[in-house]
């Protein structure tokens, strides 16, 4: 049984699956709950499946890139449930969630660019070919930097029209989704670490501002 | 065996991952992973760099905990973690692993106000807190009176800072004498080196501001006077008496806190007073207000200095008097709240 999640969008969605079969998901869209809705999220799959928390034998976590604090919920989440239950933890790029959903769905047939809100007037993208293999990225860049005209999928694309005319697909990752590409091993399984791709914002101090 | 209950506590509202476990009144263990030394060169927290830090830290913290206090994870009773107040993304993320060990465990998770956890921690120390007493919480994030008449649900804000807290002035007051971050132990031990020769001004004490910030204190101008009277030094060439300067503005700070710390408890009637949080453990103001308090027929507690700064074990200690009196545990849905005021005790 394996439990999956991913908040590195405004998304957070949970899924559970039992080898091949999704029995219960969620998905609520909210930027600035993340933190409220993942616990009551993941309850509330296992409850719908009435799975008792000790049969999940792994977790699977989005690892990003994603706005830090929402990411960072889910990677903490995932870290210490994994803790508690003695299980393993399966990192996930969050854009290979989103290439293999639009892949699926056969919303692309040819190589495409998937593209999320990394706020600050930039995106978060990656370029896939057309079985949704990561040939590019991840990177965040200015969208007017990756501008294209062929389909790119992902909230950035509907973001940004002018350098994305051709947006496709899903908009946010779906847990669904995301638990099956962990068990086909359609994408590279890495470790819950966070694909920051900034660094913090910081100042050293300057030399001291007389006061008089 | 006991029947007191066994609860782990996340702290992570500033650069301090802390997780302590305690049994009833009885510490087992208190873990802290500081990222201070990551701050240093900024001269002050960086949220973003602080949360990076919890997150890298909270299982092996967790795990260090769990292993010093010699029990397995699954034995304890309860959760707690401070939800509020303190830096929004950094409580994020101590709120989000205590409700994974919640729902992990099978255990309720109570999220808790960090001020009243630096007054129940004095617990683990001294034995159950005299109720009501008037706690006096200053650190680099809070300088606050309060009254508790009760650890769960009654505590009530007297006092607190209208500009910064009392440890942020140590913190630049130490920067313009040159001496590292965080500044309050440098501040203290060059203080022992000097004597009060200066007379730098106590925030809110005249007797105008008494009538409106009787228990309120102010500390900007005070910061603001001290740089004057280092740069006056520095313009006429004199060398700057690091010791005099350092014991002067700390005598300051230290009279204006213990003041009013205990003409609050004594407009109260309240015989005891608690000192908390990172700045109670500069030795002059325990000293002082140890003075004055016994001065007046009030007693003094003050919990050891590694119980005084930010960790997991006063959000335990809190925890569990929280099981222990019989309130509610908070909702999965527990959101972090950086603001969250002094008078909520469990969200
Ligand atoms: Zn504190």
């Amino acid at each position: 049984m394996l439990l999956a999640f991913d908040t590195a969008t405004p998304a957070v969605t949970v899924a559970l699956l039992d080898g091949e079969r999704v029995v219960a998901s969620q998905t609520k869209v909210d930027a600035r709950r993340h933190g409220e809705l993942l616990a009551p999220g993941i309850t509330a799959v296992l409850d719908e499946a009435w799975v008792p928390r000790q049969d999940v034998t792994a977790v699977a976590v989005g690892v990003g890139p994603g706005p830090f604090t929402g990411l960072r919920v889910g990677l903490v989440t995932a870290r210490t449930l994994a803790l508690t239950l003695q299980i393993p933890v399966y990192g996930v790029c969050t854009l290979d969630v989103l290439a293999a959903q639009a892949v699926d769905e056969g919303a692309v047939t040819t190589p495409f660019l998937v593209a999320t809100d990394a706020r600050r007037k930039e995106v978060y993208w990656a370029a896939y070919d057309e079985q949704g293999r990561r040939l590019d990225g991840p990177h965040v860049s200015r969208p007017a930097d990756v501008a294209t005209d062929g389909p790119v999928v992902g909230a950035g694309a509907r973001l940004y029209p002018d350098a994305f005319p051709q947006a496709v697909g899903p908009e946010h990752p779906d847990a669904r989704v995301l638990a099956r590409v962990v068990t086909d091993e359609r994408a590279e399984l890495l470790d819950p670490e966070p694909l920051y791709l900034r660094r913090p914002d910081a100042a050293e101090p300057g030399a001291r501002k007389p006061v008089s | 065996m006991s029947d007191e209950p066994l609860v782990l506590g996340i702290e992570t509202s500033c650069d301090e991952t802390g997780v302590g476990i305690v049994r009833g009144h009885t510490l087992l263990a208190d873990a802290v992973a500081s990222s201070v030394d990551e701050h240093a060169r900024f001269g002050g927290v960086v949220p973003e760099v602080a949360s990076r830090a919890h997150l890298e830290a909270m299982v092996p913290t967790i795990e260090r905990a769990c292993e010093t206090a010699g029990i397995a994870m699954y034995d304890v009773d309860a959760v707690a973690v401070t939800s509020g107040p303190g830096l929004a993304g950094a409580l994020l993320v101590g709120v989000a692993a205590a409700k994974a060990l919640a729902i992990g465990l099978g255990k309720p998770v109570y999220g808790v106000n960090h001020l009243a956890a630096h007054v129940a921690v004095d617990q683990l120390e001294h034995g159950p807190l005299p109720e009501p007493c008037v706690a006096m919480l200053v650190s680099g994030g809070h300088s606050s009176l309060l009254k508790v008449t009760d650890l769960t649900t009654g505590v009530q804000p007297m006092g607190t800072t209208i500009d910064d807290a009392a440890g942020e002035a140590f913190d630049k007051v130490a920067r313009l004498l040159g001496l590292p971050f965080p500044g309050g132990p440098y501040i203290d031990r060059a203080a022992r080196e000097g004597s009060v020769t200066i007379d730098f001004p106590r925030g809110l004490t005249s007797q105008r501001d008494l009538q409106r910030h009787r228990f309120d204190f102010s500390f900007s101008g005070l910061k603001t006077a001290v740089a004057r009277w280092v740069e006056a030094r520095e313009r006429s060439g004199e060398p700057v008496p690091v010791a005099e300067v350092a014991a002067s503005f700390q005598e300051a700070v230290c009279d204006v806190l213990t003041r009013k710390a205990v003409d609050a408890a004594a407009h109260e009637g309240i015989e005891d007073i608690l000192v908390g949080g990172g700045v109670a453990a500069n030795s002059r103001l325990r000293a002082l207000v140890e003075e004055r308090a016994t001065a007046r027929g009030i007693r003094v507690r003050v919990p050891r200095p590694a119980l005084c700064t930010d960790n997991g074990a006063m959000v335990a200690a809190l925890g569990s008097e929280l099981v222990a009196r019989g309130r509610q545990p908070s909702e999965l849905g527990l959101p972090a709240d950086s603001s969250m005021p002094v008078t909520t005790v469990v969200a």
